[in-house]
């Protein structure tokens, strides 16, 4: 049913508020004469159309949708003009170069966008499990009385700020790594050069295990969502074929959910990708590469955190805008990418996927 | 489904029943890992926190370094002023983009483009949206400010009460709108008035959950609002706001500040669990249930 601009005010003979006819409706005199005018429609029409205010109502709405257009592009105009000088300098070079040099003017990416990718994909590798774990308990096996508070709780962790969760990594998180469990990886698995050299508990780990913590909400929330969203006959036919409870879930619930938890996991990764203040208190700071887990790293979110206050010449910030503009575009098509998928899933069942 | 035939020898059944108790396991384990760092960080921050919160945190501004004591009235104050700024910026604008969604656009090409930018929004990371708003008011205007930090805080509000208020708005009855209409109340009041209010729990939650989100944000702040050691109320001037403050803290080699940062995080923790178990009671109570 459509019911937007027209102007009800004057009630139509038509009477159908469905069917509506803008014409007759707003100019009363041109509609099919009643036999005798009602005192109430006399009334009504005393008090004039208010076409015009609906109309103008409508425009502003309308303008105030068009503001958040209106905000992404001048964010990308703005990141694009302020890194106009870098990319004239660099080009496309600037991605492959690992040279970070304020003092002589040389600046690539490389180092940044290795530490971005390693953290991230290694938080994912470490939240996946847990994630879709969590989310199978809650939906399939969960005892009633607990699925509320554990959800609650799982939720919490979202809403927990990323300063806190940078605070808690270094306090905590950071010397127990560097204590306990990183001795234990290097005995174990030190032979394949992951976890190797100094152990200074900051670094590439620990970046990607407070990644974790912190996309793990993200994901089994959403693929929770997902998976609540395949119907129960599904569950039923494959329970009445003699399939035991996990194998139930294979088949019928994470085959039937399988494109939106991979949609949730891209989403958690663009998380990941832009997360700034927990990775920046943890992953060391340092613009190298190094095959070591253990070695400090750096990100592109980081090095705009810490340097950009600090750059003191146009080419030096206008090359941390160029890694910031870099970022956008990835977050975006990730972004978007992971919400298509989800919303390729979640689609044909509106009312189960909340 | 799968074209596996299960023979049904004692074997086969042990070892999925076995499977089945395993896979059970498994998700039982990682919900406990999952919940295991919560409730440290929870605890942690609880002991930490709490042992260094007094009164002299809520009224003192800090002391400069190797005086003890001290405390964040000025971030708090500041975190106050930039949210502020950043509901006057973030709401309006979410709320109406909400409606043009829910109520004028529906369904259309536009409404359908604006919803795809709003999650794009929602994705944008936060240091991005720093220097985004560095570019557009810091460099302009030649100077940090809290007015740039508020704006920026706003932004980021928008796309959360943008979606939360249409989902709500969407949840009215077409019934209510009708017998509106049908009294003879313009479309724009009976937006308002009606639909609007009706589902008001609804929106209200989302500017509580987009306030909640923004309140411990500090990337977007480092180039805009910057922080300050003083007492500042001018709009034009940089400002202290909590999270920043932690964070200099918490990256700081002094005991003393590492205190106050643990009873600064505790304060931020407090502030946006409340509101979150706020806003899940009222949607759990289902107040827009009465309405249908």
């Amino acid at each position: 049913m459509n019911l937007n601009t027209q102007d009800v005010r004057v009630a139509s003979p038509a009477g159908s508020s469905s069917s509506f006819d803008p014409a007759s409706a707003t100019v009363p005199g041109t509609a099919k004469p009643p036999a005798e005018i009602s005192p109430i429609r006399k009334f009504l029409q005393s008090r004039g159309s208010s076409a015009g205010i609906d109309k103008a109502f409508a425009g502003l709405m309308v303008l105030c949708a068009l503001v958040i257009f209106a905000i992404v592009a001048l964010i990308l105009f703005e990141l694009i003009a302020r890194s106009r000088l870098s990319i004239a300098k660099f080009g496309l070079t600037f991605f492959f170069r690992q040279a970070w040099d304020p003092v002589s003017g040389q600046f690539g990416a490389l180092p940044f966008i290795y530490g971005t990718l390693v953290s991230s994909l290694l938080g994912l590798l470490i939240a996946v499990p847990l994630a879709v774990g969590v989310a199978i308990f809650l939906t399939e096996m969960c005892p009633k009385l607990l699925r509320g508070p554990l959800s609650f709780l799982t939720e919490l962790l979202a809403a927990i700020p990323s300063v806190v969760y940078g605070l808690w990594a270094v306090f905590v998180l950071v010397p127990l790594l560097r204590e306990h469990v990183n001795p234990v990886l290097a005995k174990l698995l030190g032979w394949t050069g992951l976890f190797g050299g100094p152990n200074y508990g900051i670094g590439m780990l620990a970046a990607g295990v407070i990644l974790a913590i912190m996309i793990l909400p993200v994901i089994s929330s959403l693929t929770r969502e997902v998976m609540t969203s395949v119907p129960n006959s599904q569950r039923e036919a494959v329970l009445a074929l003699g399939a035991t409870r996990w194998e139930m879930i294979r088949m019928a619930v994470l085959r039937n959910a399988r494109i939106g938890i991979v949609g949730s996991i891209i989403l958690g990764l663009g998380r990941a990708l832009g997360e700034t203040m927990a990775v920046t208190m943890v992953i060391g700071n340092r613009p190298e590469i190094a095959k070591s887990l253990f070695a400090p790293g750096y990100s592109m979110a980081s090095v705009i955190a810490n340097e950009f206050s600090e750059a003191s010449d146009d080419l030096y910030l206008s090359a941390l805008v160029e890694i910031g503009l870099a970022l956008f575009l990835v977050t975006i098509v990730v972004n978007a990418l992971a919400r298509l998928l989800v919303w390729a899933v979640t689609r044909g069942t509106p009312a189960q996927a909340h | 489904m799968a074209t596996t035939v299960y023979k049904t020898s004692a074997y086969n059944r042990i070892s999925r029943q076995l499977s089945d108790y395993a896979a059970t396991g498994l998700s039982i384990l990682s919900t406990i890992l999952v919940v295991a760092p919560l409730v440290a960080i929870f605890v942690y921050l609880i002991y930490k926190g709490a042992s260094s919160l007094n009164l002299a945190f809520f009224s003192q501004i800090p002391k400069p370094v190797g005086e003890s004591g001290g405390g964040m009235a000025n971030a708090i104050f500041g975190s106050g002023v930039l949210l502020a700024i950043g509901s006057v910026v973030g709401v309006p604008i979410g709320i109406a983009g909400g409606i043009f969604l829910a109520e004028f656009g529906r369904g259309g090409r536009l409404a359908n483009a604006v919803r795809f930018t709003a999650d794009v929004l929602n994705g944008v990371p936060s240091i991005v949206m720093g220097i985004s708003v560095y570019s557009l008011i810091v460099l302009p205007q030649k100077h940090f400010s809290a007015l740039s930090g508020g704006v920026a805080l706003g932004i980021m509000m928008i796309p959360t009460i943008t979606r939360t208020t249409e989902e709500m708005l969407l949840m009215v009855p077409h019934s209510i709108r009708e017998a509106a209409l049908g009294l003879g109340v313009p479309n724009w009041r009976s937006v308002l008035a009606i639909t609007l209010r009706t589902a008001s729990p609804g929106v209200i939650t989302g500017c509580m959950l987009a306030f909640a989100r923004v309140a411990g944000e500090t990337a977007p702040l480092l180039f805009t609002a910057f922080g300050n050691q003083f007492w500042s109320a001018n709009l034009n001037q940089p400002i202290a706001a909590l999270p920043l403050q932690i964070f200099v803290y918490a990256i700081s080699p002094y005991d003393e500040w590492h205190r106050l940062a643990w009873a600064g995080a505790l304060v931020l923790i407090v502030l946006i669990v409340v509101s979150v178990a706020l806003v899940r009671y009222v949607t759990s109570r289902g107040v827009l249930k009465g309405a249908s």
